[in-house]
């Protein structure tokens, strides 16, 4: 299905570049954010995050004005890493660009270069790592700002190392309970593994005796590093795999890793795929609570096929998440009638087709590129039963009378996105639950009778 | 050298920093932000779109890229009685391409599908960064698009966010509305009639203060900009007089239909009760000549208010008092409300600030603080939360950027901001905030956060 050509967005289902490369950077220890820009991109991203995960998110700028935009921004970015250095601690500075300082042609790189050597020439401490990353807000969404920002970690400061850890885990951007989660399953495996970026802790961090300047927790540094050294790379998302600038890519061609590209552990049989891969990486059989968390799993799928069977979705959001939703509807019976993204890595719609093909007679519809006047057209015509997507879908679902059921970034109008669980077989298990249950109240609320035990 | 030891305060901001009492009041502001400061300040756009954003029947449209229209999307209380148009969020989209050629006919064709799409009273164009380094002639667009659309207002915002900080974008607000204004029929509007400028709707707050004012016997003609219409705005200029709320927001436009219509205006604050009757009081002053029963009606009006209003306040008070708040908020003169609101339920206020207070706004807050108080201009998360330390503060009040300062400490929290679902405004709106800040600062919750445990 194509989006109708229009010239306008209305209500986009996509951010920018420089709100994915934020994101990232708060995965990895010590790192602080910086946006190359004017102020407001950072303060707008900072309001944006915070009120999904409820925690600080310090977004530093280089805080241009109309004679930096001018005469160029080098000296703002200077001080700024100098601030940000002396102020919060820094082990490293994640700098993304805006729109702004690409299309002035600022050569970050060239001016952190510089500034470096400026540091050395005075003596002192040894200076943070600084990781840059170009992120123009008028090519791509917020998921290639995202990727960028981790391949550009990667490829800035890895190197092989010695007793590399097992196995390097570039998990895309999934929610710091999916992250814990994902953990626990690789203790149960006795497997050392570099998981980047990490944002378990510094997006959902416990109460303190005092600000966090920095949240701790994120990817070690140290890790990081030594990443070329790992026995294999996971990398989670189906639409990453054949991109050429996958970060999994990278740290095979230059440094030989296996490179095992997966999608999202969401459902049976793309969660059956991350474990298998774990049995053969560690030599290891799953423990026998994964055997156990899967067969309630299968259980409860039997237990809820009525309810679900041929029940029509509208998915949407950022595009691995999606399929990881797509294919888990498509197991237990729900037609996904449409798959919409904001995205357009080109990727998507094989994808989609991948995780359904052997089990809906076709295809689901698939909308790249769309907006949310978009997907409400195509809604109306489908007349789906159920939403599965972030908070931005809300006004269609209410607008349609049907439920939705609040997945990924950003969750603005519910309490505890960060701690919404989507992967393994416990992720699909909530999932499963919350989508049942969704249906049962949807069917309560409209019957006259109000039946009280459904 | 570069460690993060030592002070929160930069080295550079020390002068935008005054604690009163330690020595004559002298502070710097209205500066650019400090690179790497993490500052609380947003930019021109953002002071464009809070502005113009309410008026509920005109198109926004964002020319640029996607964030700038998708952070801004719906993320306000502000309400409308009808039309709701201000609630999508409408965008170009620039991509690499229109950067490189020039986004100019596709604001053109955007601008026609969107007019034709939703008839709007009125359309907006918001500039954005990158607009503004492309040199897109918005002006030119505009002009191009009203007159194949019958004439129907299109007005360019000049809002480039690197242009200075939101200051500029309010002044960029002003100037588009101030195009409009003056271009309707005045017929049939009374000699008691106000504006209501600079109140945004947030939960409804402009309709108390419009039945306030309709109970003194007073027309509100135009409400710029909460439920604001377009219509309305039009035929501002036949209101005897504007009432100016938030003034970093619209005394410039005030200004300049005083200046071309001699429309007078008054500065008043519907935020506590002192300055809400003050405000009506000051109505019916300046109408007095013209109705001779308008001081009775307030100050009957004021009395039922508080009969209401008091016992329910001596209630909050008991648990309140001697409780210390801190205030950061986007602009000065909403803080000398709050500051005088916890005055009246016992409180003491150990900080305030703000994004974009103006000399003579500070001065006025050294005036009316206590000794000891801390006063800031443009802070950031270090300084706010070893302030809030320093002062061991029971309540903040700011809004969603500051919230998570005040939480990781153990700090109860009050959103004052344009998104806050609750109205503040008005009598009635008093004795939310008393309620709101008696359930942030009485809350058992704070004996179990570890930096609070030993204190309670």
């Amino acid at each position: 299905m194509e989006p109708l050509p229009y010239v306008s967005t209305t209500n986009a289902c996509k951010l920018c570049g420089p709100l994915g490369a934020c994101l990232a950077f708060r995965g990895v220890e010590g790192a602080v954010p910086m946006l190359h820009g004017s102020q407001g991109c950072a303060t707008y991203m900072r309001r944006y995050i915070i009120s999904h995960f409820r925690e600080p998110m310090d977004i530093a700028s280089s805080a241009l004005g109309e004679k930096h935009a001018v005469y160029g921004g080098g000296a703002n970015l200077k001080q700024g890493l100098k601030n940000v250095m002396t102020k919060f601690g820094a082990r490293l500075i994640g700098i993304a660009t805006t729109c702004l300082t690409e299309t002035i042609g600022e050569d970050v790189p060239m001016i952190v270069e510089e500034f470096r050597r400026e540091i050395r020439r005075k003596g002192g401490e040894e200076p943070p790592a600084f990781v840059s990353v170009r992120t123009p807000s008028y090519s791509g969404t917020h998921m290639e700002g995202f990727h960028g920002a981790v391949r550009a970690v990667v490829e800035q400061l890895a190197g092989e190392g010695h007793a590399a850890r097992m196995l390097n885990l570039l998990p895309g951007f999934l929610s710091p309970e999916d992250l814990r989660h994902l953990k626990e399953i690789l203790a149960a495996f006795r497997c050392a593994a570099t998981i980047l970026p990490d944002i378990s802790m510094t997006l959902d961090g416990p109460a303190l005796d005092d600000y966090p300047k920095i949240p701790g927790g994120g990817t070690p540094i140290e890790d990081i590093w030594r990443m070329g050294g790992a026995g294999a790379t996971f990398e989670l998302g189906r639409t990453l795999h054949g991109d050429p600038q996958s970060t999994g890519k990278l740290l095979k061609e230059r440094f030989e890793v296996a490179l095992h590209s997966m999608g999202v552990p969401i459902g049976l049989r793309e969660t059956d795929t991350f474990f298998g891969a774990l049995e053969q990486l560690t030599g290891m059989e799953r423990s026998p609570r994964f055997a156990m968390e899967r067969g309630r799993l299968v259980d409860s799928y039997v237990d809820a096929h009525k309810y679900l069977f041929g029940k029509r979705a509208v998915v949407y959001g950022e595009e691995d998440l999606a399929v990881g939703l797509t294919a888990f509807l498509a197991e237990v019976g729900i037609t996904p009638v449409l798959c919409a993204t904001g995205g357009r890595s080109g990727r998507f719609r094989s994808a989609v087709e991948q995780v359904t093909a052997d089990i809906l007679p076709e295809a689901p519809a698939v909308g790249e590129g769309m907006d949310f006047r978009q997907i409400e057209e195509q809604a109306e015509i489908l007349s789906p039963d159920i939403m599965i997507g972030h908070s931005k879908g809300y006004s269609i679902a209410r607008k349609l009378g049907i439920p939705l059921v609040r997945v990924g970034f950003p969750i603005h109008d519910r309490f505890g996105g960060q701690r919404t669980l989507h992967v393994g077989y416990r992720g699909t298990q909530s999932l499963l639950d919350r989508i049942v249950n969704g249906l049962i109240e949807g069917n309560q609320n409209n019957s006259p009778v109000g039946y009280g035990y459904m | 050298m570069m460690t993060a030891a030592g002070s929160v305060i930069f080295e550079e901001r020390k002068s935008q920093i005054h604690r009163k009492g330690e020595k004559p009041f002298d502070m710097n502001c209205n500066r650019e932000s400090l690179a790497g400061a993490v500052s609380q300040r947003a930019c021109v756009f953002c002071g464009s779109r809070v502005v113009l954003y309410p008026i509920a029947d005109a198109l926004h449209l964002v020319h640029g890229p996607i964030g700038c229209a998708a952070y801004t999307w719906d993320i306000r209380g502000a309400l409308s009685s009808g039309p709701a148009l201000h609630r999508m969020s409408f965008s170009t989209d620039l991509q690499e391409r229109d950067i490189i050629f020039g986004g100019e006919e596709k604001l053109y064709r955007a601008l026609i599908e969107l007019i034709d799409r939703h008839r709007p009273r009125a359309a907006f164009v918001y500039s954005t960064c990158i607009v503004g380094i492309i040199g897109d002639d918005l002006e030119a667009v505009c002009r191009r698009v009203s007159a194949e659309k019958d004439g129907i207002p299109v007005l360019p915002v000049q809002s480039e966010g690197f242009k200075g900080n939101k200051r500029e974008g309010y002044s960029a607000a002003c100037k588009a509305m101030f195009r409009l204004v003056g271009t309707g029929g005045t017929e049939g509007i009374s000699p008691l009639s106000v504006n209501i400028l600079g109140d945004f709707n947030l939960a409804g707050e402009l309709w108390i203060v419009r039945e306030y004012l309709a109970r003194i016997g007073v027309e509100t003609v135009a409400n710029i900009t909460g439920d604001g219409r377009v219509e309305d705005i039009m035929r501002a200029h036949g209101a005897a007089l504007n009432l100016v709320q938030c003034s970093g927001a619209t005394m410039e436009l005030a200004q300049m239909m005083k200046e071309s219509y001699g429309v007078p205006f008054l500065r008043v604050s519907y935020f506590g009760v002192e300055d809400m009757a003050q405000a009506l009081y000051d109505v019916a002053a300046f109408f007095k000549d013209r109705d001779r029963e308008i001081v009775g009606r307030t100050r009957a009006l004021v009395k039922d208010e508080l009969l209401k209003l008091y016992p329910a306040l001596q209630e909050f008070k008991k648990d309140l008092c001697g409780k210390k708040a801190a205030i950061y908020v986007g602009g000065a003169f909403k803080a000398f409300s709050l500051v005088k609101a916890f005055r009246l339920l016992g409180m003491k206020v150990v900080l305030v600030g703000s994004q974009t207070g103006t000399d003579q706004d500070y001065r006025e807050l050294h005036e009316i603080t206590d000794r000891g108080t801390i006063i800031v201009d443009d802070s950031n998360p270090l300084e706010l939360s070893s302030f809030l330390k320093e002062k061991e503060c029971d309540v903040f009040v700011g809004g969603v950027k500051e919230r998570p300062i005040a939480y990781k400490l153990g700090v109860g929290f009050c959103d004052h901001n344009h998104e806050r679902k609750q109205p503040l405004e008005g009598f009635v709106g008093m004795l939310n905030f008393a309620k709101e800040i008696h359930s942030s600062v009485m809350s058992p919750v704070w004996r179990f956060v570890p930096r609070r445990k030993a204190r309670n």
